[in-house]
């Protein structure tokens, strides 16, 4: 392989990855991306090429194929990387940790919403639906039954006065209105529904989910991308979190999202 | 805390204390209110019983409240106005609108992040140490109906609290409050019977809304609900509920149509219609949880065909809810933090780093601003409260005024002690001035009981003040020592032993 042709070699795999940092874009949509795309499946050099070359600017490529385009994440602290910091920033009301963690726990929700059962996850060719009421009706239910567990086990329900960030997710969840109206008349985005509706607005910017309607506050559907993005990377990286946590869950294959009754462990599966 | 005799801690832990502490801080916000109503600005709000209000205004909405909805905002201020208006007939229809609308807001707590309320409370330990803990509540929820309007439902803690202590099973609640109103009615006494229809009919709504939450999630996924047993038995159950409750309110109904068809009485008449009112609504609302419960056999069946049907084993994959949502939802919140952050820049894709360019620049600057739409951040309104008066004297120069009529021997004239005071400080005679004047006729009682040792005197004897800035009687000021051995008894003068008597 000449030099000449080894430079053009780069200057593809670069081209690769620039159009994977175009989420909205598809290879279907583009001639150039969709060749690319097709010699990253055939050319093995091609493709470790593209790797060495996401890795020195701190991407993972987490899936390549026609559906999906290129997929790509960030490895931790990468330029590339969305910080949750950043992403709840504007939220100024209260406490930092508590917005943090309703922001972020919006994203984990609608992706459990969208991918129901871990088949969904693993099934490439499934298409999730999610709606906002949805996600946070799930929510509401997921953190009511958890009270009523706390209740069943009688523990000191409310939280101590000078130790707010030893407080439970899910009472932090459940204190947050779940909508109101500003003095103009318009929902207010500190609301469980505004948190919910700014990550499914978020994510569609982001090119994981396209919306459908506008029914239940907005109904969307996943994008193949979502599905790669969050099987490969979100739920693993969180998964190890919390097995750094010593938080080990087990579940039955069939998924755990599938009960009302209060009493049942197997919702939370804790 | 403890006593040497007494070594055990002085109280374990009382559920019971917390659970009355809690029910006592949600009317704290009733309470609250008329507290707060004398700092109205538009209007003298002083006649208004502002806790009266918030009653009716909860009635109001939890009367409302039915199988789909709530109320809606400007209907349950609609309905309040009868109940303001009641307060001052004479004052405008436009300032009761404001009342109520003030109260319904205040009932959401309008203007903090919450829309709620928090209230702390201390109770002893597990460990028998005191620990203080916070208690959020609300009282009226804003919640988003179908259809995107906002509407409001009264929550538990109001509904147990401030509509009744209805903390009870509420299938027996019901049977005894029928059985009760069936007496009354008997007996004929309406006015009574009024009461106890209105508590039904408040069960009524509640149980409606225990089975709305229930069908709700049964809707949502059929894999979230055990049909096998639970569903079905509750459907049965509420069916029964039904039936005879169908038969019982018909029952009074007549009784109660007689009633109203005989009397003589306009004021009983009136009661009887009512409560022909009253238990119309009820049987309403029975017919209207029947409709639903019949068709949430119908939507299970149409959710299992869709969702039945879909998917097939894969390879094993995280299970979202249960080893992520879940856990997460269980953990405190500084521990949630790293798990949540990890999944958020995992899952939320890739940043392209954005450079600023020049040509974009000015379009950037040139461009009108976007419409948020409808998320922005609100504006609170806040309540203010005046600031309380700023103090006319520095500490030092209390401390100067202090040290001039601390007067050990002999007693001094009042004209001395200003001109010394002026002296020190200008300002000074003014605060000198007052406290001889208040020397004059001092608080023995309450020096008696602070335990002081000496009190400050004045006593006129004649002498004219002259002095630039003062005029009056030129006071002989002294200290006079109060027998501490008579403490306990009844101060009176025998007990001063003065130092001079002028």
């Amino acid at each position: 392989m000449s030099a000449v042709d080894a430079m053009e070699q780069v200057t593809d795999a670069a081209r690769l990855i620039a159009f994977g940092l175009r989420p909205k874009l598809i290879p279907s949509r583009d001639l150039c991306y969709s060749e690319l795309v097709k010699r990253f499946a055939e050319d093995a050099d091609f493709r470790s090429l593209v790797e060495s070359v996401a890795e020195g600017l701190g991407i993972a490529v987490l899936g390549v194929s026609a559906r999906t385009g290129m997929v790509l994440g960030p490895v931790e602290d990468s330029v590339f990387e969305q910080k949750l910091d950043d992403y709840a920033r504007r939220a100024i009301l209260g406490d930092r940790h508590q917005e943090r963690v309703l922001h972020g726990l919006a994203h984990i929700a609608v992706a459990a919403l969208a991918f129901p059962r871990p088949d969904d996850l693993a099934a490439d060719t499934y298409i999730g639906r999610v709606s906002a009421e949805q996600v946070g009706s799930v929510m509401r239910e997921a953190c009511k039954m958890l009270s009523a567990k706390a209740v069943a086990a009688e523990e000191a329900g409310d939280p101590l006065e000078e130790a707010p960030e030893l407080e439970r997710v899910w009472r932090v969840y459940l204190r947050r209105p779940e909508t109101a109206l500003t003095k103009d008349g318009r929902p207010a985005p500190s609301t469980t529904q505004g948190i919910i509706t700014k990550a499914l607005r978020f994510l569609v910017d982001q090119g994981f989910l396209a919306k459908v309607n506008d029914d239940d506050g907005g109904t969307y559907r996943t994008t193949p991308r979502y599905q790669v993005q969050v099987r490969e990377l979100a739920a693993e990286r969180a998964f190890t979190e919390l097995l750094a946590l010593n938080v080990i869950t087990v579940t039955d294959p069939g998924g755990s999202l599938h009960t009302v009754s209060a009493a049942s462990p197997e919702v939370t599966g804790v | 805390m403890t006593s040497p005799d007494d070594s055990e801690p002085i109280a374990i832990y009382d559920e019971g204390l917390a659970r009355r502490l809690k029910a006592l801080a949600c009317t704290a916000p009733l309470h609250d209110l008329d507290g707060r109503k004398m700092r109205l600005e538009w209007c003298d709000a002083a006649v208004y019983q502002m806790a009266e209000i918030a009653l009716q205004a909860i009635d109001q909405v939890a009367i409302a409240m039915d199988f789909d909805r709530g109320a809606d905002h400007e209907d349950v201020v609609r309905r309040l106005l009868p109940f303001v208006a009641a307060h001052a007939p004479e004052r405008d229809g436009a300032e009761h609108a404001r009342i109520a609308r003030w109260v319904v807001d205040n009932l959401i707590n309008v203007g903090s992040s919450d829309r709620g309320f928090r209230a702390l409370y201390g109770i002893f330990g597990v460990s028998g140490s005191y620990e203080r803990r916070v208690f959020d509540f609300r009282l009226l929820i804003e919640l988003a109906g179908p259809d995107g309007d906002i509407y409001l439902r009264v929550s538990d803690e109001a509904i147990n609290v401030l509509v009744g202590a209805l903390d009870t099973d509420v299938e027996s609640a019901q049977i005894a409050a029928e059985v009760k109103l069936e007496n009354l009615i008997r007996r004929g006494r309406l006015s009574d019977a009024q009461v106890a229809a209105q508590q039904a009919r408040y069960r009524t709504v509640q149980y409606a809304e225990t089975l709305r939450r229930k069908l709700e999630a049964t809707c949502r996924d059929v894999r979230a609900v055990d049909w096998e047993h639970e569903v079905p038995d509750l459907i049965d159950e509420a069916l029964t509920h039904i039936t005879e409750r169908y038969r019982a309110e018909n029952a009074i109904l007549t009784n109660i149509t007689q009633a109203r068809d005989e009397a003589e009485d306009p004021g009983r008449k009136r009661k009887a219609a009512d409560l022909v009112l009253i238990v119309e609504d009820c049987i309403r609302r029975h017919t209207q949880l029947q409709a639903r419960l019949q068709g949430a056999g119908r939507t299970f069946r149409a959710e299992q065909d869709r969702q039945q049907f879909s998917g097939h084993a894969q390879c094993a994959a995280i299970d979202l809810f249960g080893h992520l949502l879940a856990p997460v939802l269980g953990l405190p919140v500084a521990d949630a933090v790293t798990p949540i952050s990890a999944f958020f820049s995992g899952g939320s894709g890739v940043r392209p780093v954005r450079l600023p360019r020049l040509v974009r620049l000015v379009e950037q600057l040139l461009t009108v601003p976007q419409d948020k739409g409808h998320l922005l951040d609100e504006v609170p309104v806040p309540e203010l409260a005046p600031l309380p008066d700023p103090d006319a004297f520095s500490g030092e120069q209390w401390d100067l005024a202090s040290a001039l009529v601390d007067l050990e021997e002999a007693p001094r004239r009042l004209s001395g002690l200003l001109a010394e005071a002026r002296d020190l400080d200008p300002d000074l005679p003014f605060l000198v001035a007052l406290r001889v004047m208040y020397a004059i006729a001092p608080e023995i009682g309450v020096a008696v009981r602070q335990h002081d040792e000496v009190i400050l005197l004045a006593v006129d004897d004649g002498t004219p003040l002259l002095d630039p800035q003062f005029g009056g009687s030129d006071v002989l000021v002294a200290v006079a020592r109060l027998d501490t051995s008579a403490r306990g008894t009844a101060p009176n003068y025998e007990h001063l032993h003065r130092d001079e008597v002028a």
